[in-house]
């Protein structure tokens, strides 16, 4: 009896999480369209609802309703296969994300994460690579010149940034000495106790890798407009197509923010001046603050060749994570 | 129309919600044929601004609601134009932007396409050579205007006119 509350609890926790992350998907389109507007000067969705509020609602009816249009020219089951690939991966990533300590609510205890994993950031990186095979397999399965070089160029740019961002995240996993998120986060207290203060280094090359692995400017040949129509996803249409940047624009560079805010901003920690709910408050605006630099950085910057990011990946990067390594054992070892 | 009873609830029926979503989330193709297309730009940029009113330009016509055929269209192009509109998914509409695509403006030549609704049925025309920014929107809002009378039955005068005033530059 008790495995069954147990199980109808953590599917209610995964139905409120994964819906909870759609709504929030949808709004932060929003968030980055009036993000890139005001970067450039202009105001961005204003007229559909007050300030543009009713804009991601008129575009999900849209893309939903719109035609499904699969050409005849594709492997169908892999084209079926890639959106979703993509998607759920990156929103599987979640099961293991904290947002906040635990919280006594009408005698109940609340844990604002589904399970705490004492292998969860193994598992992260797991998910984070599993999504990679949609884009590719999308690029691939559409058969068709674009896709095909989208697909590939994703693959290059993320073979050389997988590679870093694990390395990248040996130090913080070496100081902290557990890869559950929770323990990681109990780890850092106090304002010098974050880990961004004793791994910079790392800290740089996990920021280049989130840009990498979600696409974003600097880094954003799989879908570079000027060269390739749309990049890996042209043949898609509908929700299809939809499913492709809630997933990597928003669902992923959303969960890798929070990964990053947990492994070097020391998490939920803060002072407690937002009474019962501090630690959620002060986790999201950490998030947030990472999320809106990422949007800056790609509403800024131009983007890098291909072989100058793989170039970048290979021979900065990755010697920048070993010294890192290197650094913090040896310095771990001292102190003991 | 959108009833509001006294309750406070909006009752609304399916086809009006679809119909509110597909005009307020137009994505036009980024495809320009000739000078129009530099005024469309001008439109998508900061100075007007289309994304106010939801249109982001897609590079994709598989992803894309409106064709807004920008320039002249020569013989040789109107094949792949054509093409083009073939690939777009239901439900689409086709803006003719200018002179040149309504009626082959200044170009009465062996090579130039009269009119680009010989090719492809054109939902809005707009005039001018090239039409200015204000010209781009008013043909947009006008089409926002006929998808909303082709949903409730009426002429398209009996729908109002609610042209969006000119973005300022933010300082």
């Amino acid at each position: 009896m008790e495995l069954i509350g147990v199980i109808l609890g953590l599917v209610v926790k995964s139905v409120i999480f994964v819906i909870g992350m759609f709504l929030l998907a949808a709004y932060l389109t929003l968030v980055e369209r009036k993000f890139a507007g005001h970067i450039q000067q202009r105001p961005g969705p204003l007229h559909v609802g007050f300030h543009g509020l009713l804009q991601p609602i008129a575009d999900a009816l849209k893309v939903i309703t719109k035609e499904d249009l699969v050409p005849d020219f594709v492997d169908k089951l892999l084209f079926y296969m890639a959106s979703l690939l993509a998607f759920v991966p990156a929103i599987m990533i979640l099961a293991v994300i904290p947002f906040g300590e635990k919280i006594t609510l009408f005698g109940y205890e609340l844990k604002p994460y589904i399970t705490d994993l004492n292998v969860g950031l193994i598992l992260a990186l797991a998910l984070g690579s599993i999504s990679i095979y949609g884009v590719i397999f999308a690029g691939w399965a559409s058969n068709s010149k674009y896709p095909m070089i989208g697909g590939l160029r994703k693959a290059a740019v993320l073979i050389g940034y997988e590679v870093a961002l694990g390395f990248a995240l040996v130090g913080p996993i070496m100081m902290a000495g557990s890869f559950s998120l929770r323990e990681i986060v109990e780890a850092q207290q106090g304002f010098f106790g974050a880990f961004i203060w004793y791994q910079p280094i790392a800290f740089i090359v996990f920021l280049f890798a989130i840009l990498a692995e979600t696409g974003r400017t600097p880094f954003d040949v799989q879908e570079a407009e000027a060269e390739l129509v749309s990049g890996y996803n042209t043949e898609y249409s509908g929700m299809k197509f939809g499913l492709f940047p809630l997933a990597e624009w928003y669902i992923a560079t959303f969960v890798l923010s929070a990964i990053a805010v947990i492994l070097f901003f020391g998490g939920w920690n803060g002072p407690h001046i937002f009474g019962p709910f501090s630690s959620y408050i002060w986790f999201l605006l950490k998030l947030g603050i990472v999320f809106m630099f990422l949007l800056w950085v790609h509403w800024t910057l131009p983007r890098y060749r291909v072989d100058q990011i793989t170039e970048l990946a290979w021979k900065v990067m990755l010697p920048l994570t070993f010294i890192n390594i290197f650094l913090t054992a040896f310095i771990v070892v001292i102190k003991g | 129309m959108a009833i509001m009873n006294n309750n406070g609830i909006i009752l609304s029926t399916v086809d009006e919600v679809l119909s509110w979503g597909r005009r307020n989330s137009l994505w036009p193709v980024s495809i320009g044929l000739a000078c129009c297309a530099i005024e469309m730009m001008h439109t998508a940029a900061s100075r007007f601004d289309t994304d106010r009113l939801g249109i982001i330009f897609r590079g994709s016509p598989r992803q894309s609601d409106v064709l807004i055929v920008a320039g002249t269209v020569v013989n040789k192009v109107a094949p792949m134009l054509k093409l083009i509109y073939d690939q777009m998914p239901d439900p689409k509409w086709v803006i003719s932007m200018g002179g040149c695509a309504s009626a082959g403006g200044p170009f009465p030549t062996y090579s130039t396409l009269q009119g680009v609704d010989r090719i492809i049925p054109v939902d809005v025309y707009i005039p001018g050579c090239p039409p200015t920014p204000q010209a781009l929107l008013w043909g947009i809002t006008e089409l926002q205007r006929k998808i909303k009378a082709k949903k409730e039955g009426k002429e398209m005068k009996e729908i109002p006119l609610k042209f969006p005033k000119p973005s300022m530059p933010i300082k």
